[in-house]
């Protein structure tokens, strides 16, 4: 269960996708890493229903994502939610990889953990749960930030 | 023989069903999106792709004589199966969606006006939507719709009333891939044809679990596709009476569908082959025959008997189980207490299809955990949007099931859903 203690200076993208690959090494049995996602899942926090609006809404075949942005010194904080569990569960993952990074760090990570940990399939975007958009979506506010830097 | 022994019999015919999804032994409840196909059907694709491999209706040696006699025998076999009259009334397509293609296209152009009606119901398809509008809008027309009422049962009672003289067609599903219950299509028919309306039936479902005999129903155009029933894929039938075909305009182009051909004008070919352009999916089409075949076989006599109990077997107990062993279950299309059989049309008779959703529950999720127990089902919108919207959803689960399935898969399938809902809850 994730409740790492942070240390003072944010860890690296990469450093937290091996700490995610790390936890899940220890799941051998298909259905115990579900419910593991599915825990994640159910214990992110939901986002205001006023923050529910079309301009957050990714949407997918299957299910829909919200992602709101936020800047604050130089870094992105991203808050999500999903009528799906276990694309919500993904999302608190992806969240935590990407959470309170800065733009530039976020547009040279080179996101590898999902597929390592076995979900690659949730990542197709035939799936179509909205996970593939949101990524691309957090690339696109990453490069919106990092341009509003230089001006 | 008992039951069990000729449902094992018959799953030994399909190799798919041996194989493993995820680790686990694959349970194949997605047969209203395709079936998987029986060795029959393997067999000849393998043989002509190697050894019969010919353009049809073209050439002068005997490989492509044996070729097109495949091809033809089929053909001939698709009129058996639907009682159609003739030969030139069975078209070959590339599924259903492209025999209603067709007809929107071809039939419209012939004989629609601006601000003239179609009808469609309201459990389509998006195969029997968008094309209707797509010709619509060229046309100028308007799209009418037959509603359903809150159990999902088509409002037939209104239809008479919907026929003004401005309607030229109905285009109606025989049975919806979402609520599995059989369409009354043999009133609608009669209804419009008081009106001397012609009918289009959308029976992607309806050639699969009911006798359709396109003459005692005086459908005039009937569309199906061949992987949905034991064939090979890419491949479809649109039965039409001569009466409109021969006055419908071709809708593709190019060779085979010719008769004399200049740089200016063309005439075109006798039916069927006026609306077959190009080379023809010939391999795909040849395995109708062996697919009908392997159909009729699992619906008459001591076989047929046994398909027929095992199915009603599986939907009472699919019936019951989900409310009851599930629970907080809500089930789309139920019948009106009647619960049958195979190949009955009985006209609100339910058929082995089960979409339903669990309250609390993402569909996706569900499937996605079914997926690594081996349980193949289908979610989402079904390419049925606006009936699902109107029963209020975005999203269903369904579980479709043939002569293959077993009451054991059934029961695996209901033991998985509870495990699903467990985790999810």
């Amino acid at each position: 269960m994730y409740c790492g203690v942070k240390s003072y200076k944010t860890m690296t993208i990469n450093e937290i996708q091996n700490q995610i690959i790390e936890e899940f090494s220890i799941f051998t049995d298909w259905m115990d890493k579900y419910q593991y996602i599915i825990d994640l899942g159910k214990n992110l926090p939901i986002i205001d229903e006023a923050d529910k609006k079309d301009e957050n809404l990714i949407k997918g075949c299957q299910s829909r994502v919200w992602l709101i942005c936020s800047e604050k010194d130089g870094k992105l904080f991203f808050r999500a939610d999903s009528d799906a569990i276990i694309t919500k569960g993904i999302i608190s993952l992806l969240i935590r990889v990407y959470n309170e990074q800065t733009p530039k760090d976020i547009l040279d990570s080179n996101l590898h953990f999902i597929d390592t940990i076995g979900l690659k399939a949730n990542l197709s975007p035939t799936r179509a749960n909205g996970l593939v958009s949101m990524i691309k979506q957090i690339k696109i506010y990453a490069l919106a930030f990092a341009e509003k830097d230089v001006k | 023989m008992e039951t069990k022994s000729i449902i094992e019999n018959i799953r030994k015919k399909f190799p798919a069903l041996a194989q493993q999804m995820n680790g686990q032994p694959l349970i194949y409840l997605d047969n209203a999106a395709t079936s998987q196909k029986p060795v029959e059907v393997l067999e000849l694709l393998d043989k002509m792709n190697a050894k019969v491999n010919a353009n049809v209706h073209r050439a002068m040696y005997q490989l492509s004589d044996e070729a097109t006699g495949l091809y033809e025998g089929a053909r001939e076999r698709v009129r058996q199966f639907i009682n159609a009259p003739d030969r030139e009334n069975i078209i070959y397509t590339s599924g259903t969606t492209a025999s209603i293609n067709l007809v929107a296209s071809s039939f419209c152009q012939k004989y629609l006006m601006r601000g003239d009606v179609i009808i469609i119901t309201a459990d389509s398809h998006h195969s029997n939507i968008v094309p209707w509008q797509l010709a619509a809008e060229r046309i100028g027309a308007e799209i009418r719709i037959l509603p359903i009422d809150g159990r999902g049962a088509l409002r037939v009672d209104m239809l008479d009333k919907m026929l003004d003289n401005k309607v030229r067609i109905v285009a109606a599903t025989h049975i919806s891939n979402v609520l599995g219950i059989v369409n009354p299509v043999n009133k609608i028919i009669q209804i419009a044809h008081s009106h001397n309306i012609p009918v289009l039936i959308d029976g992607a479902q309806g050639i699969v679990h009911t006798y359709v005999d396109v003459q005692k129903m005086d459908c005039d155009f009937y569309a199906f596709s061949a992987h949905k029933i034991y064939g090979a894929t890419g491949v479809g039938i649109l039965y039409g009476k001569s009466y409109y075909l021969d006055e419908m305009p071709p809708y593709m182009g190019g060779g085979d569908m010719v008769g004399t051909v200049t740089y200016q004008k063309t005439s075109y070919a006798p039916l069927p082959l006026k609306f077959e352009a190009g080379t023809p999916n010939f391999i795909g089409a040849s395995t109708l025959k062996p697919a009908l075949d392997f159909a009729a076989s699992v619906r008459d006599g001591e076989v047929g008997e046994a398909v027929k109990a095992s199915e009603q077997e599986i939907i009472k107990y699919m019936l019951n189980a989900l409310p009851d062993e599930v629970g907080d279950v809500e089930v789309y299309g139920l019948p009106e207490g009647k619960v049958s059989s195979l190949a009955s049309d009985d006209a609100g008779d339910k058929i082995p299809l089960f979409s339903f959703n669990i309250k609390g529950c993402n569909a996706g999720d569900v499937a996605q955990l079914l997926d690594k127990m081996g349980i193949a089902v289908r979610t989402g919108l079904m390419c049925a949007e606006p009936l699902l919207n109107s029963l209020g959803v975005t999203s269903v689960i369904r579980a479709s099931f043939a002569p293959y399935n077993t009451l054991d898969e059934a029961k695996k399938f209901i033991e998985c859903v509870k495990r699903a809902k467990k985790m999810l809850m």
